[in-house]
C-alpha cells in the first residue's frame, strides 16, 4: 500500500504542475482521463490546506485539529466510503453524514457537476474502486 | 465664436487637471502597489485569476479596514495570512504534515509615515460597488468570550483554517486576532455570511450560518483583537 502510494505521489505534483502552467486551457472534461483538469485544480484549491499536498490527511491546517483530515490515499479506508456519502460529505459537509464539522460543506462553492468530478478524482486519488 | 472657443478651452484647461491628476496617494498605489493589487474591481473574477493574483484585492478597501490599522501596517507590516497568499504556492510536504515553506514568503513593501498615510486615504476612498456588504447588519452586542470560542472552534469548524491566538490554529486563512483593530464590523459580518460574493472562489467556504451565529461570530472576534492582540 505505501508503496503505490510512493509511486502515485510524482503523478500528482506533475499534474499539479501541468495546471499550474496551461490554468487557462484546465477546461471541463478530459474524456480519456480518469479525472479532469478542473477536477484536479478545485483538489488544489480547497482540499489541499487540509487534505494535504499528497492527499495524505496531513495538510497545513492539520496539525491543531482535533479530528483529522481523511487519508485520501488510504485504499481501504476510501475503498469502503460509497460514492454517494462521498459527494454528499463535499457537497453538505461533515455534519451532513455524521461526522466532523471540521469537514465543511463546499456545495455554495462547487456545483453538482463539479462536485462528481472531484468524487472520481478521488477513487483515481485512492485507487480504489467506487465502493458500493 | 472666438470667444466661447477660448472660454471652451479655458474651461477645458480648468477641468483637465481635476480629472486627470491623481492625488498623492493614488499615485503611490499606481506605482507601487499595483503590480500586486486590484484597485479596480477586475472583469475576469475566475478561478484562474486567483491562482494568478500576487495579492489580496485592494478596490473596496475602504468598506474593509480600519483608517488608523492601515496606517499602521503600512509602515510596519505584520504576516496577516501565515501562508501567504495563496497558501498553495507557499506550502511543502515534511514527515509529518505540510509546513510553510519560509524561503517563498518575502517581507511586504514598508512605507514611510507621510506615505502611508497618503496611501491609506486614498484606499479609504476605494468602497467597492455599493451591494458589496450587509450595511449595519453587525448590532453590536457584547459576547461571552467561551460561548464565542465554543462555535469558532468546536461547533462552526472556523479554528481549522484560521488563528484566534497568534501560532494555534489554521494557516489557510488570514490570522483573526487582529481583525477587530483591521476589519470594519459590517465586513467581519458580510464575509462570514458569504465570503464568495466578496472573493468569488475564495477557499472559505459559504456555510448558510444562521443570524445569531452571524453575530455571535463577528462579535466574539471584535472582542478577541481587544483581549489578544495586544
Ligand atoms: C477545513 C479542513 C478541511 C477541508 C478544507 C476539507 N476537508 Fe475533507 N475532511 C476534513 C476532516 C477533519 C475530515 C474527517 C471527518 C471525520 O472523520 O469526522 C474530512 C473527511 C473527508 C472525507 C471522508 C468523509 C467520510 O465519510 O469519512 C472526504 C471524502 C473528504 N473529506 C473530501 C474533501 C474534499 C473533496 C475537499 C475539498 C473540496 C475537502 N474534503 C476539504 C477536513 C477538511
Ligand atoms: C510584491 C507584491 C506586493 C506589492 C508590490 C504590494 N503588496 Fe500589499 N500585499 C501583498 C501580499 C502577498 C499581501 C498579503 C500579506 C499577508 O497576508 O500577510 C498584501 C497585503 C496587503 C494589505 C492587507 C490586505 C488584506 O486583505 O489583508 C494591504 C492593505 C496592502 N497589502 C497594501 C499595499 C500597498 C498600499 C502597496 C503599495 C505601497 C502594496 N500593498 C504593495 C503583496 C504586495
Ligand atoms: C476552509 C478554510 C476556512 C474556514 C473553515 C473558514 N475560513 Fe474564514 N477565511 C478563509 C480564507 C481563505 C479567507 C480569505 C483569504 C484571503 O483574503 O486571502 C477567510 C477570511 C475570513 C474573514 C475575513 C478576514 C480578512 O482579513 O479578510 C473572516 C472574518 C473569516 N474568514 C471568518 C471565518 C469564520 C467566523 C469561520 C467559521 C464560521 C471561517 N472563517 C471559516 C478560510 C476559511
Amino acid at each position: 500500500m505505501k508503496m503505490n502510494f510512493g509511486q502515485r505521489v510524482p503523478a500528482f505534483l506533475q499534474a499539479g504542475l501541468l495546471v499550474a502552467t496551461c490554468f487557462v486551457s484546465g477546461g471541463p472534461a478530459s474524456a480519456d482521463g480518469p479525472y479532469t483538469q478542473g477536477a484536479l485544480r478545485n483538489y488544489n484549491t480547497y482540499c489541499v490546506q487540509c487534505h494535504g499536498i499528497n492527499r495524505n490527511g496531513r495538510g497545513v491546517n492539520s496539525r491543531d485539529m482535533s479530528v483529522q483530515p481523511r487519508d485520501h490515499s488510504d485504499a481501504k479506508g476510501m475503498g469502503d466510503i460509497p460514492n454517494d456519502e462521498i459527494f454528499h460529505v463535499i457537497k453538505d459537509g461533515g455534519l451532513a453524514v455524521n461526522k466532523s464539522v471540521l469537514m465543511p460543506a463546499w456545495g455554495n462553492v462547487m456545483n453538482d457537476e463539479e462536485i462528481k468530478e472531484l468524487v472520481a478524482y478521488l477513487r483515481f486519488v485512492c485507487n480504489c474502486g467506487s465502493g458500493k | 465664436m472666438k470667444l466661447s472657443l477660448l472660454a471652451a478651452l479655458a474651461m477645458g484647461l480648468v477641468a483637465a487637471p481635476a480629472v486627470a491628476a491623481d492625488s498623492v496617494g493614488t499615485g503611490i498605489l499606481k506605482s507601487q502597489c499595483i503590480s500586486c493589487h486590484a484597485i479596480v474591481k477586475p472583469d475576469n473574477a475566475s478561478l484562474a485569476r486567483l491562482w494568478e493574483r500576487k495579492g489580496p484585492d485592494l478596490y473596496y478597501a475602504g468598506s474593509k479596514f480600519n483608517r488608523p490599522w492601515l496606517e499602521k501596517w503600512l509602515q510596519n507590516p505584520v504576516r496577516i495570512r501565515p501562508a501567504g497568499e495563496f497558501y498553495t504556492k507557499h506550502i511543502k510536504g515534511s514527515d509529518k504534515e505540510d509546513v510553510v515553506d519560509e524561503s517563498t514568503m518575502a517581507p511586504h513593501v514598508k512605507l514611510p509615515k507621510a506615505d502611508a498615510e497618503a496611501a491609506a486615504e486614498a484606499l479609504m476612498a476605494l468602497t467597492g460597488p455599493t451591494d458589496l456588504l450587509s450595511k449595519g447588519a453587525f448590532k453590536g452586542e457584547k459576547v461571552s468570550m467561551s460561548m464565542g470560542a465554543m462555535f469558532f472552534n468546536k461547533l462552526r469548524g472556523c479554528a481549522a483554517c484560521h488563528q484566534a491566538k497568534p501560532g494555534t490554529g489554521g494557516s489557510s486563512g488570514p490570522e483573526l486576532y487582529t481583525a477587530g483593530e483591521r476589519l470594519q464590523p459590517d465586513y467581519i459580518y458580510s464575509y462570514i455570511k458569504n465570503p464568495q460574493a466578496i472573493d468569488p472562489h475564495i477557499w472559505m467556504p459559504t456555510l448558510n450560518l444562521a443570524e445569531p451565529d452571524l453575530q455571535r461570530l463577528t462579535g466574539y472576534i471584535l472582542q478577541l483583537s481587544a483581549s489578544e492582540g495586544k
